[in-house]
């Protein structure tokens, strides 16, 4: 497979995951703040909508300035800043139609459909309404291609590298959600009314679609311990940091394996070790040191798991291809 | 659907014509009151305004269609062309500004006895320009006798020096070409232009008939349409036949300019089509004199590029210095015979509007045969004859720059202001090789459907040749429609659209309906 092309596969992916992530984030708080006791709503919105900000990694041009409606409208469809969903879902596509010839048809006209769908709606839509109607379209749509893309491309080396994309994103996106939120626990908002917790908790799990998963392994009963536990280490749960580090891993040997190069040890052993921190330890290790610095090592490794796949597989030398071949 | 209200296919023919006239009273009331009939050539009715035999069915399923469904048909095409993203880009708007390719849903029907000898006059003149190519390029025979002027050839800007000795496989230069063709006023097909470097629109001849088949399939099934879809499969043969010697399995890829090329969508199709990889300038690497490709698993060699990038821009190092598109090392490589470009380079020498009116003469002189296909009459600004009669007339005639293409740099005449006039009369007495003149065509008219009905607009035929180990014409080809009204320009970036074309057995009256019988 053409570097080019995998790097545009993996990059299509990390947006429309990131889009999805986006999406997710902006319903639930949207739901949420309908249940904000009414006499602190503007504290707590104030607070709400800027950790969402925070959980999208303080994207530029888009700031809280006290409207939540402009603020949501915005990360849905302001074409200036480069987080809103629009964004990423024309980035996406842009990526897809660099590679058309390796996607399916299939898989073509559903993310043309939803950038279409996508278009027509920063032109319409235009009240809270509206986008409280539209946003759940996004996700059945982006949850449409993905069952497209399944179902209809080959599960071969570019399969691979959206695999990769997506876990990735998902991974990294899962760990700066819990990390913020983490932080905000040693500054509590002092108005603690009754079910606070409980919404915070739901809302935490909802932002990653695990409120029914949690229930089902925990029963209803919310605690941060247990909160953190399911979403940074449950092996079966999709949207775990775990599962998307053990899918990103097997997408990686898959790879490894097609393309034949035996020169991936490095990357073998990068994301072998962030698998290792996820795999061998237990919630209480975790807790008992400093959290911050785990979810900030795991990221980091994230990372470097990226930086390994670029100079192994599409931005290599050509001096150091020519001497292998 | 709507179509079931027909009855069965066959009944309506048996009762014979004064049927159709009488059920199409009504319809020629309402969507043909605006179909004009005058001095051009109608693809659909005779002079009198009689059907023509391989049309009736067509003009008798309109009939009885209601025009909602007739209206609904085309909502179904756009939106189509829409979903699977068949778009061209338009320059000089917003960036990325994206169309949809204007597309007609009434096809052009083509007889096969006609279509038989476009067929063979086409063969005919790509086989005769290859044999030009190649003596060009090496001894210059028909230079020599005197049959081409050298001064025509060497002044030609598209004539390539760096291709002089150099050998490609089967001496074919021309792989790939799309020939425009008009059918003038006496029903006559004639060649207005080759198109020898990289000509486009055939993934819109390809999709446009998946559409049709989707949207009429009662219609379909009713002619017997000779099937286009192999043209793919058709064009890697092609491609695999002319690989290096001693490459017995080539890899073969499409080079396209990239995603913000107009025809990016069809580069696409068709390497995906042909299941090989598309890749642009920055996939290659040239090392040794070979070409390869970046891969995930290194590099690989290519053998055969089937290339979509003009002459000009391949090789920064050896044409322009500046291209971003090409590969740096490409020419050479390709001058050691490590890869095979299709089309080769210095095929636009035999496109080029000078040189095409030697065409027919070099027919003559390569195949010892009388052109099939005849040229539009054309005046060279260089012999002083023709141009002195072409200043005396420019307000009958076209001229049109040797170099040019897509529409652009032309006087129409009998549209043109006195300004305009003499705006060309100035151009072509300062550099008269760089022009030509040709007679205004009436060029023929089909059905189209339009606002309130159907009328008559002007069309060309595009059909594609391959020519490698043997010769292909696939049937049908790319009708072009110039839809504004009166308008002869059929180009898509200057108000043109396409349509679909059928070549359909002629015997296809009788032999329906073996189908509905069973």
């Amino acid at each position: 497979m053409l570097s080019r092309v995998a790097d545009s596969l993996y990059w299509m992916s990390r947006y429309l995951e990131r889009a999805e992530h986006t999406v997710r984030l902006i319903d639930v708080n949207m739901s949420l703040m309908l249940d904000e006791a009414s006499t602190t709503a503007n504290l707590s919105l104030e607070r709400r909508w800027k950790r969402v900000l925070a959980c999208l990694g303080h994207p530029g041009q888009i700031e809280w300035n006290g409207d939540f409606y402009q603020l949501t409208h915005d990360l849905t469809f302001s074409t200036r800043s480069h987080a809103a969903i629009v964004n990423s879902i024309a980035q996406a596509r842009e990526n897809a139609r660099q590679v058309r010839d390796e996607l399916s048809s299939e898989q073509w006209q559903q993310l043309n459909r939803l950038y279409h769908s996508m278009t027509a709606a920063q032109r319409e839509v235009s009240s809270y309404n509206a986008l409280t109607n539209f946003l759940p379209t996004v996700v059945y749509d982006l949850h449409q291609f993905q069952g497209v893309t399944d179902s209809t491309m080959s599960h071969g080396e570019g399969w691979q590298f959206i695999q990769l994309g997506r876990y990735i994103e998902r991974a990294a996106a899962t760990t700066t959600l819990m990390d913020v939120y983490h932080r905000e626990r040693f500054d509590p908002p002092n108005s603690t009314s009754a079910g606070y917790e409980f919404l915070e908790g739901a809302g935490l799990l909802r932002c990653c679609s695990a409120f029914e998963a949690y229930c089902n392994a925990y029963t209803a009963d919310f605690t941060p311990e247990r909160i953190t536990e399911f979403l940074l280490l449950n092996p079966d749960f999709p949207h775990s940091v775990r599962y998307s580090v053990d899918c990103l891993r097997s997408a990686l040997m898959a790879i490894g394996s097609k393309s034949g190069l035996h020169v991936a040890d490095e990357l073998v052993r990068v994301s072998g070790r962030l698998q290792a921190s996820l795999s061998f330890v237990d919630i209480d290790d975790v807790l008992s040191q400093d959290v911050g610095a785990y979810l900030s090592n795991i990221l980091q490794q994230c990372r470097q798991v990226h930086e390994r796949v670029f100079r192994l597989y599409i931005q290599y030398s050509t001096q150091t291809a020519l001497a292998m071949n | 659907m709507s179509l079931e209200r027909l009855s069965p296919a066959g009944a309506e023919m048996e009762h014979g014509q004064s049927q159709l006239f009488n059920d199409a009273e009504h319809f020629r009331n309402s969507m043909l009151r605006k179909y004009v009939l005058d001095g051009a050539y109608d693809e659909m009715f005779t002079a009198e305004g009689e059907a023509r035999a391989h049309y009736r069915r067509l003009l008798d399923m309109f009939a009885h269609m209601p025009q909602e469904e007739i209206e609904r048909c085309k909502k179904a095409a756009d939106l189509s062309f829409l979903t699977q993203g068949i778009t061209f880009t338009v320059y000089g708007e917003e960036q990325g500004t994206e169309r949809v390719f204007p597309y007609d849903v009434v096809p052009r029907v083509i007889s096969n006895t006609e279509w038989t000898h476009i067929e063979r006059g086409l063969v005919q003149r790509i086989a005769a320009l290859n044999m030009f190519l190649h003596d060009v390029y090496n001894d210059g025979r028909i230079l020599a006798d005197g049959k081409v002027p050298r001064e025509v050839v060497y002044t030609c800007r598209h004539f390539r020096r760096e291709m002089r000795g150099l050998q490609v496989p089967r001496n074919i230069y021309i792989a790939v070409s799309g020939t425009d063709l008009l059918r003038i006023q006496s029903g006559e097909f004639v060649v207005l232009e080759d198109n020898l470097r990289v000509p486009s629109g055939v993934s819109y001849m390809l999709t446009s008939r998946r559409v049709m088949k989707r949207i009429f399939p009662q219609l379909f099934r009713a002619y017997d349409v000779r099937p286009i879809e192999h043209y793919s499969q058709v064009l890697l043969a092609t491609l695999r036949s002319l690989a290096p010697e001693g490459r017995p399995e080539p890899t073969i890829v499409v080079l396209t300019p990239g995603v913000f090329n107009s025809a990016y969508f069809e580069h696409t199709y068709l390497a995906r089509q042909m299941g090989i990889e598309l890749v642009e300038g920055r996939d290659l690497v040239i090392h040794d004199n070979v070409v390869y490709m970046r891969t995930t698993a290194g590099l690989k060699r290519v053998d055969v590029i089937y290339r979509r990038v003009d002459d000009d821009f391949i090789d920064p190092l050896a044409f322009r210095a500046e291209s971003m598109l090409g590969a740096a090392g490409l020419f050479n490589a390709y001058r050691a015979g490590n890869v095979t470009l299709a089309n080769a380079f210095g095929t636009g020498l035999a496109d080029d509007k000078a040189i095409y009116a030697y065409v027919p003469e070099i027919i003559r002189y390569y195949m010892d045969e009388e052109p099939l296909l005849n040229n539009v009459e054309t005046f060279l600004m260089s012999n002083p004859v023709h141009r002195q009669h072409t200043l005396e007339n420019l307000d009958k005639l076209v001229v049109k720059a040797v170099g040019e293409s897509g529409g652009y740099g032309m006087l129409i005449g009998p549209q043109s202001t006195a300004a305009q006039r003499e705006e060309f009369r100035r151009r072509i007495e300062a550099d008269p090789r760089n022009y030509i003149a040709q007679p205004t065509l009436e060029f023929s008219r089909a059905p189209c459907l339009m606002e309130g009905g159907i009328q008559a607009r002007h069309v060309d035929l595009r059909p594609y040749i391959l020519f490698g180990d043997k010769a292909t014409v696939v049937p049908g080809g790319l009708t072009r429609v110039a839809l504004k009204e009166g308008s002869l320009v059929v180009n898509s970036s200057q108000g043109g659209g396409s349509k679909d074309t059928w070549v359909v057995n002629d015997q296809s009256e009788g032999t329906e309906d073996a189908f509905t019988r069973s």
